[in-house]
């Protein structure tokens, strides 16, 4: 392990506020992002408007701003998850065609998703848990995860029944290929890569026992934060 | 400049044929044209094949023309909501059927049919149960889908403000699916807030020129409307 690797079995794990406000300190300032629907949605409380992070929504909306006040709500101003919200400043609206093609397009720099799994060569499945009697419902998760330049994954790390959800192959129906790079969870966060996945710093737990609860080989990676963080 | 028609809800869906492929503006609420949907249900067409978002929640609007039992195929990219239970117990009762299409690829498949193109690949869903009985073919080393336009036999959309040409702006968030739907139907029909004389609308501001339009039906204020 190296010396600098963020090791911090001493607290709990990642509360959700906790973990959505260090999914926040990773953007880079000056990045246009979408927040999916679920926990990645609350990033947006705990990003800086001084850093200048334009937020996307893919029902056509650049300059996303906060959940609407009660007195501010406006049904032709909603988010994707169909939730009003606000304008900011230099806001801009385009119809959907345009706004998938700026995500297929490679114009966003980053996406967070929530998952159901995700596999160790970052292959996401988010959209359906393939139960037989489910109503399949994707909208625009695929188009996010084959066209943002990077897609984060926010998630519990274990399934209720104490199961990792970071796994050797997804059992899932998958969402899209090879398209994570980060999966931030309450006990850990982890990189994915070419070399596999690397866990960058941990919560409530120690390396060693993270090893044993889940099937895939970690490798520690330095503690890198971005210069703003 | 050609003029539109200028109809009433009821009128302007009157020959809506049994079999029709309907394009729905909207995305939730917003966007949706409301006032549309209940003169189709009142006109009563059947067996209709509706491309839209959604499939509909609460019970108005499209939930309303699927509870009347005039749809018998849906292509949405999310029809599962908290308050989807009409479309929910018409799928489970396999009185409807359902297409998923990724979000993105509904857009584009659209777009492709207002604007002429045959077919296009695509790589959103490569891979997936989506992509499933589709060509695919590696272009730069990237799997790629082969994806078909969609084309309408109607449209009815929702605009905050036209003017007698059918040029169209909308408003926020409710723009969405409209400007492509408005150019993949043979017909397109637009409830509006309001509409002005001819060139009351800043040439630089039409989002949707009037080429696509045929039939604008004045409903009022529509916008603001208090939402749960």
């Amino acid at each position: 392990m190296t010396a600098d690797f963020g090791e911090r079995p001493e607290r709990g794990p990642l509360n959700r506020q906790e973990l959505a406000r260090l999914v926040a300190s990773d953007i880079s300032p000056g990045s246009y992002v979408n927040l999916g629907i679920g926990r990645p949605t609350a990033v947006a409380e705990y990003l800086d408007v001084e850093d200048g992070i334009t937020i996307h929504t893919e029902n056509g909306m650049l300059g996303m701003g906060r959940i609407a006040d009660e007195h501010e709500r406006d049904e032709d101003l909603i988010n994707a998850g169909k939730v009003p919200v606000t304008e900011h400043p230099g806001a801009s609206y385009f119809h959907h065609a345009d706004s998938f093609a700026m995500i297929r397009g490679g114009h966003l720099d980053l996406c967070v998703l929530g998952a159901y799994q995700v596999s160790r060569c970052g292959d996401l499945a988010n959209w359906h848990k393939g139960e037989p009697d489910a109503i399949p419902a994707v909208g625009g998760a695929m188009d996010l995860a084959v066209g943002a330049r990077e897609v984060f994954v926010m998630m519990s790390l274990f399934t209720a029944s104490g199961e990792s959800k970071i796994v050797p192959r997804c059992t899932c129906p998958l969402t899209g290929r090879r398209c994570v790079t980060r999966v931030y969870t309450d006990f850990a966060v982890f990189h994915i890569g070419p070399g596999g996945v690397a866990v960058r710093e941990t919560y409530g737990i120690t390396l060693g026992a993270l090893e044993s609860r889940l099937d895939v080989d970690l490798t520690p990676v330095p503690l890198m934060k971005p210069a703003a963080g | 400049m050609r003029s539109v028609s200028v109809s009433t809800p009821d009128d302007a869906v009157a020959e809506v044929e049994n079999g029709s492929t309907v394009l729905v503006g909207g995305f939730g609420p917003a966007g949706q044209p409301f006032e549309l949907l209940d003169a189709l249900c009142r006109q009563g067409a059947r067996e209709l094949t509706i491309v839209s978002n959604n499939a509909g929640s609460g019970d108005s609007g499209l939930a309303a023309l699927l509870a009347a039992g005039q749809v018998g195929r849906v292509i949405c990219s999310f029809p599962r909501q908290a308050d989807s239970w009409v479309f929910d117990r018409l799928y489970r009762a396999g009185r409807v059927e359902l297409e998923v299409v990724p979000q993105g690829t509904l857009a584009e498949r659209l777009r492709a049919a207002g604007a002429g193109i045959g077919a296009f690949y695509c790589p959103t869903g490569a891979g997936t149960l989506l992509a499933r009985g589709k060509e695919s073919r590696v272009i730069d080393g990237r799997d790629h889908v082969l994806e078909f336009p969609i084309h309408g036999d109607v449209a009815l959309i929702k605009a905050a403000r036209a003017d007698t040409v059918g040029n169209l702006v909308y408003r926020k968030t409710a723009r969405n699916f409209a400007p492509v739907m408005a150019a993949a139907a043979r017909r397109t029909v637009v409830q509006v807030g309001s509409l002005g004389e001819v060139g009351s609308i800043d040439p630089e501001a039409v989002v949707t020129p009037g080429i696509y339009v045929d039939c604008v039906v004045p409903v009022g204020d529509q916008a603001q409307r208090v939402i749960a």
